[in-house]
């Protein structure tokens, strides 16, 4: 009976679009999943929206605009359990690089016509507004782990999303170490795994789009990447990308940051 | 006097967030207003001091449907900047990569997108309960699609694989033959689909577009060409920013594109068919006549079926480059010495339609500045138009079925809204 499945929300905030495409993106399992949930609410996908309040709300993009504050408490209102999906919910987003930006620059910066345009100084996840009861990462997050979100939530355990490094998962596809053996800067030691070590097996480093991992080792990876060398990338750069906000990264580039206001 | 005001209030079944007014007084249409209002995320104002080489990252971020067309687009505007020349090889090995971003986000917008305006249906999930094999057929060609991007480029969304002077690693002949039989499954379903689209109601609407396209010397374009149109515009790529301009309009994040001195102008694919139906190949060419597609089609309800014709391109030109393989003998190009700072421009064809990049760089290799148009912010003004006419052909009709079919009208030109909203442009005064 439709009536009796879960009900199924897909909020948008600041994004590219990626991570509930990525919902699309499972072309096997998408009929299986709305099988099981009623897609309620997913304007990218259906015209039809079903009433709140829903069972599941995934939720992606970072808050930028007041109304986005607004909103997402309306969203968290209607919602059993709230999920959010990428880099841009958990950690910001590449948006967030504006909250680093010089101030005094962007105060003095004039769009072409500034009164249009109503946007927050700041890009932030979603969990510095409300309370949210899983993050998924990833920029973009891995099909594979959003189906398995999905499928703890319908039968009501923890979902099975490992916060080990992207070297595990590295190791685990038979790649030789690009850090190691080549000298290639290579963020896999702190980044946490779900990615698949993509980057490694494409003879590149890890840029780190998933994120710290749980233990990561700063010091030592930052040592390792200054032995290598990084040219042209300064260091703080580095770790200000699609999860600047993400407590060890932001950290990391902070450290970076002399006396004097320049970075080393 | 009489006022009515249409809204629709989100749009559905786009990517990105967008709304729609339209006024109408006395009985005639005041305006009409897509109203986009997707925070914008300032690509052009954070890749300032940014380093190059992450530009083709950075960027994809701009849309998790047409990543790999902002990688191009950054790729080609950056190496014209360098001064470096990409061997056909690996200019081949990214015309693969972009078939496959054409098909699946082609077969997105074609199933899970469009046809359900044609056949009353909310929703694809709600439409494969009536019509399995259709929807099956379109996630069929989706998955090709994205197994493309994925062998290629490690994954669908924001793949890792493209970078400045090439890629950083290219595939061996026996990593890429398994994609053979999958494209040649994804070319037949491509016809299924252009049968399917030949077979639906097209309401009756013919639009006086000037198309804007790539046109390169063989091949329908995606990576090289010159900018061409329908009414005698023939130039370098280069010169875009002097033919195009773009303005601020007070109700939207995104700027708005229009020929300078002139008015609005369409990419995407009606308008490379009309501009390049002598490039398709001879399969796809015989597609073309079976299903009876006009030379040029100004129906933009019939963009559905220009769509299934170009996937059908898209695995045919995918099948002749992976038969055609030979790994190069190296996986990019290093720019040569001496760089001493430099602007580069460049144009592709996005899956929406020509999509701008300029860089200017530094000696030192970090941008000074970027400028990006996407495609839909230069499609915005021809949309409106397209929604201005329906309306007054519609006027008399509710406000549900009124909005319905302004709806439709948006959603013919596969707007990206995520891409289009994400440029208005920083003026940095340094007094």
């Amino acid at each position: 009976m439709a009536s009796a499945r879960p009900r199924l929300a897909v909020w948008k905030f600041a994004s590219c679009d990626g991570c509930q495409l990525s919902l699309l993106d499972c072309e096997d399992e998408l009929l299986a999943v709305t099988d099981r949930l009623e897609v309620a609410n997913f304007r990218e996908a259906s015209s039809a929206v079903v009433e709140g309040p829903y069972d599941l709300s995934l939720v992606e993009g970072s808050v930028t605009t007041p109304a986005d504050v607004r909103h997402i408490q309306e969203v968290r209102a209607e919602s059993r359990v709230l999920v959010t999906i990428g880099a841009c919910a958990t950690a910001g987003g590449i948006q967030a690089l504006r909250n680093f930006a010089d101030i005094e620059e962007f105060r003095r910066a004039v769009y072409a016509r500034p009164e249009y345009i109503e946007t927050l100084a700041t890009s932030t996840p979603i969990a510095d507004h409300v309370r949210v009861d899983f993050e998924l990462r990833g920029c973009p997050i891995s099909k594979a782990q959003l189906l398995e979100v999905i499928s703890a939530f319908l039968l009501g355990r923890a979902p099975n999303v490992p916060n080990e490094s992207v070297c595990i998962e590295c190791k685990r596809r038979g790649n030789v170490c690009v850090l190691v053996a080549r000298g290639t800067p290579c963020l896999g030691p702190v980044t946490q795994a779900g990615c698949g070590a993509i980057c490694p097996a494409y003879d590149r480093g890890c840029y780190g789009c998933f994120g710290p991992q749980v233990t990561p080792n700063v010091p030592a990876m930052m040592a390792k990447l200054r032995e290598v060398g990084l040219a042209p990338l300064p260091m703080h750069q580095v770790f200000r990308t699609f999860n600047a906000l993400a407590p060890a990264f932001r950290a990391a580039a902070d450290a970076t940051v002399t006396s004097e206001g320049t970075h080393r | 006097m009489t006022e009515r005001t249409v809204r629709v209030e989100y749009l559905a079944r786009v990517e990105g967030e967008g709304a729609l007014t339209v006024r109408v007084r006395d009985g005639s249409v005041e305006n009409v207003e897509l109203r986009i209002w997707e925070p914008p995320r300032f690509f052009e104002a954070f890749l300032r001091g940014r380093a190059y080489g992450e530009a083709p990252d950075i960027t994809a971020r701009i849309c998790g449907i047409c990543p790999v067309a902002y990688q191009m687009s950054a790729c080609h505007a950056i190496e014209r900047a360098l001064g470096l020349e990409v061997p056909r090889a690996l200019r081949d090995l990214r015309r693969l990569l972009y078939c496959g971003e054409w098909i699946e986000s082609h077969a997105l917008h074609i199933y899970l997108l469009h046809a359900p305006d044609f056949l009353g249906y909310p929703d694809a999930i709600r439409l494969a309960k009536d019509h399995p094999e259709a929807v099956a057929t379109g996630l069929a060609l989706k998955k090709a699609g994205n197994a493309l991007l994925t062998l290629l480029g490690g994954r669908e969304i924001h793949p890792v694989n493209v970078r400045v002077g090439g890629f950083y690693r290219v595939p061996t002949r026996e990593e890429l033959s398994p994609l053979e039989p999958v494209l040649e499954d994804a070319f037949l379903a491509a016809e299924r689909t252009a049968r399917f689209a030949a077979g639906l109601a097209f309401p009756k609407v013919e639009e006086d577009y000037e198309f804007v396209a790539l046109r390169a010397p063989d091949g329908y374009p995606m990576n090289e060409g010159e900018i061409v149109s329908s009414r005698g515009l023939r130039i370098p790529q280069e010169r875009f920013e002097e033919e195009f301009e773009e303005v601020q309009v007070p109700y939207s994040h995104a700027l708005q594109s229009r020929r300078r001195g002139g008015g609005p102008y369409l990419v995407g694919a009606l308008a490379r068919y009309a501009l390049n139906r002598d490039r398709l190949p001879p399969r796809t060419q015989h597609l073309v006549a079976e299903v009876g597609l006009e030379p040029e089609v100004r129906n933009p309800h019939r963009s559905i079926l220009v769509r299934s014709v170009e996937v059908a391109f898209a695995c045919e030109e995918a099948l002749r480059l992976l038969r055609s393989y030979g790994p190069p003998d190296r996986a990019w190009v290093e720019p040569p010495d001496g760089f001493a700072g430099g602007v580069g421009r460049a144009v592709t064809e996005a899956p929406r339609g020509i999509l701008y990049h300029r860089y200017d760089l530094g000696a030192d290799g970090r941008i000074r500045e970027a400028k990006i148009v996407p495609p839909t912010s230069q499609n915005q003004s021809q949309i409106e138009a397209d929604v201005r006419h329906v309306v007054v052909g519609a006027i008399d009709r509710p406000d549900p079925e009124l909005a319905d079919a302004c709806e439709r009208a948006i959603r013919n030109h596969d707007p990206c809204i995520s891409c289009a909203t994400h440029f208005l442009k920083l003026e940095v005064d340094r007094g």
